[in-house]
């Protein structure tokens, strides 16, 4: 009887393609809003994300994330490095300097000064050029979004001519030289991104007292990361977080004080409302249609239990259809827009929510049909 | 007042009661729409027995068929069908003897259009768990009989009303049931696509170990008829034998 359901289902094309359609448009929505979301919640913590090997950061407790940046000064390092369990720990410069360029125009950059020792906290991915070039004087790697735009020079006809590894950029009067092109991760700071070394970064930036911005740090085999950053904290009177712990905190507070979570929320929740609205609606009148039918089968001696059978299934695989080619468009959409601006991550766990919300307009729809099946009265086959 | 006609009794020389209603009630509504579909209907209907029920619309007969069916439950009376006591069965015992004893043949056929006319054909079987290729070969038999074996592929709105007519015939004796309700038959069909369709029914549905009871308005049929109960008004105001109904039906 299986089977008669799905031909049942199947064999009115029109309504079929409705019901598919609707749950189609609602898992389209519902991941691909999702992913934008995602994807630009990602970028709140991409330097982060970017910076990858320490286990901790320890910075100024008024912080509240990544790019509110409140100086220390630079003996705080050697006090987190005093700190029992600490393997070790390096500083780190994050600031935004102004770059100025071949014409003369400046440019705002995000600048890291990595240790100078070790370079911890490169960039991910060199493009060209070597992380170890930084050593070389005057040494800075651009990130290739900015060198191929915003760093990129104008020529008089208007065509852009990206920087190179060769090519001099002035930070606050004082001369650098491309030595490396790298990629890193899209954030929510749209300016160019210069790595170059602690020592340097410092020169770069305007005279201040304090200038280190973060301590990058590291637990010694076995230490607990959670247990180490309590005792930082409890030694230096600093904020000390986990790699995972300070995504969270800056993913939280552009949760909290961004319109971001609200204006997805809407679109998400609106395709939500109409993919069930449309889904179903087509459903339900697709049962209705089926009335006399499903009347047929109860009087032919159909129970409960299979005509129930029978319209969870018709639901089910018009969700699992309409879910997969939701979810398929939404992937597409994703790899079309790969190398664009746009912010776009599709986790498991976001199929898994489109998965459940279609699951959950396909039983909401499969119950009002239900409903109205078993309350059925068989005698309406005998209404001409 | 009228006096209470006798028991529409089945022929003496009936060999078993297929159907036995004594004092059987049904009323639609409550209060100022309360409506009496059956007022004290007694019933017999004899195995191997094609009953026809006639009467004005509105008078009862698709209530009581759909009592005998095991559809509707009546509100009082005695209703025993194929020797099931229907008025003491749980709902869902109902159902299973519906699915296994009691066949149906729809005015408007009622075929799913979306099955080819084998599979509407099989349904009766797959219902009951028959295996489908069983189901399936079991109803291209029965479409042989009604003389549609060609068309088991079909989909039913390719055929002639009388052709989907005799679909729903092989459908409704597909499973072997011992009680045939027919709902008007004929009445969306010509004369002789009706004349066609009845011929099909007694030839393949009377027998021995089974009873027809068929509502019809159609008195172009009444000739097919063992016995003819007319009803009125919730009651069965006479019975006759099917032919001496015809010699007095005005045409």
């Amino acid at each position: 009887m299986i089977r008669i359901a799905l031909k049942m289902l199947v064999g009115d094309r029109a309504r079929y393609l409705g019901i598919v359609m609707g749950l189609t448009f609602a898992a389209l929505l519902i991941t691909q809003q999702s992913a934008i979301f995602v994807g630009l919640m990602t970028r709140t913590f991409g330097s982060i994300t970017d910076l990858g090997q320490p286990g901790i950061w320890v910075m100024d407790p008024k912080v509240q994330f990544v790019d509110d940046v409140k100086p220390l000064q630079d003996t705080e390092l050697l006090r987190v490095r005093g700190v029992d369990g600490v393997a070790w720990a390096v500083p780190l410069y994050k600031g935004l300097l102004k770059v100025r360029l071949h014409d003369g125009a400046y440019q705002t950059c995000n600048v890291f000064g990595l240790d100078d020792a070790t370079l911890l906290g490169g960039p991910p991915e060199m493009v060209e050029g070597t992380l170890a070039d930084l050593r070389r004087a005057e040494g800075v790697i651009v990130d290739e979004n900015g060198a191929n735009g915003k760093l990129a020079t104008v020529r008089p006809d208007g065509t852009r001519v990206p920087l190179r590894v060769g090519d001099t950029l002035e930070l606050n009067d004082h001369r650098a030289i491309v030595v490396g092109i790298c990629r890193v991760s899209r954030t929510f700071q749209s300016q160019p991104v210069l790595y170059t070394t602690y020592q340097r970064a410092t020169t770069y930036a305007p005279r201040e007292r304090k200038l280190l911005s973060f301590v990058l740090a590291d637990p010694k085999p076995g230490v607990d990361p959670s247990e180490l950053c309590a005792r930082i904290e409890a030694a230096t009177g600093l904020q000390a977080l986990t790699s995972d712990g300070f995504k969270t905190a800056t993913y939280g507070y552009f949760m909290k004080y961004t319109g971001i979570p609200i204006n997805f929320g809407i679109a998400v929740l609106l395709g939500f409302v109409i993919g069930t609205a449309i889904a179903g609606q087509t459903f339900y009148n697709f049962t209705l249609d089926n009335l006399r039918h499903f009347g047929t089968l109860k009087a032919m001696g159909a129970t409960g239990p299979l005509l129930l059978a029978m319209i969870l299934v018709q639901a089910l695989v018009a969700g699992s259809i309409g879910w997969g080619l939701g979810v398929g468009g939404a992937s597409l959409f994703g790899i079309v827009s790969r190398n664009s601006e746009l912010a776009f991550r599709m986790p498991w766990q976001l199929l898994a929510i489109s998965g459940g919300a279609v699951l959950f307009i396909c039983l909401a729809s499969a119950l009002l049909a239900i409903k109205t099946v078993l309350r059925l009265e068989p005698a309406i086959v005998f209404k001409g | 007042m009228s006096p209470a006609p006798a028991p529409a009794a089945a022929p003496a020389a009936a060999p078993a009661l297929a159907i036995r209603c004594r004092g059987v009630e049904k009323s639609y509504g409550s209060g100022d729409a309360l409506v009496h579909a059956l007022r004290k209907v007694d019933l017999d209907v004899a195995m191997g027995e094609l009953l026809m029920l006639v009467g004005p619309s509105g008078c009862g007969k698709t209530t009581l068929i759909s009592v005998l069916a095991g559809i509707l439950d009546a509100d009082a009376g005695e209703v025993a069908v194929l020797g099931a006591d229907l008025r003491t069965m749980a709902k869902r015992e109902v159902t299973r003897w519906r699915g296994e004893q009691v066949g149906f043949v729809f005015q408007a056929y009622n075929l799913v259009p979306t099955l080819t006319v084998e599979e509407n054909v099989a349904i009766p079987l797959l219902l009951r768990g028959t295996p489908r290729r069983l189901a399936l070969a079991r109803a291209g038999e029965l479409l042989e009989q009604v003389g549609l074996g060609a068309r088991r592929r079909s989909a039913p709105r390719d055929l002639s009303g009388g052709q989907q007519q005799r679909v729903a015939i092989a459908r409704s004796l597909v499973h072997e049931p011992r009680l045939l309700v027919c709902d008007e038959p004929t009445s969306a069909l010509d004369a002789e696509t009706g004349h066609g369709v009845m011929e099909l029914l007694r030839a393949h549905a009377v027998r021995a170990d089974r009873a027809l009871v068929l509502v019809t308005h159609d008195s172009r049929i009444f000739e097919f008829a063992d016995r003819i109960a007319r009803m009125e008004d919730g009651r069965i105001r006479a019975v006759e034998p099917g032919r001496a109904a015809l010699a007095t039906e005005p045409h």
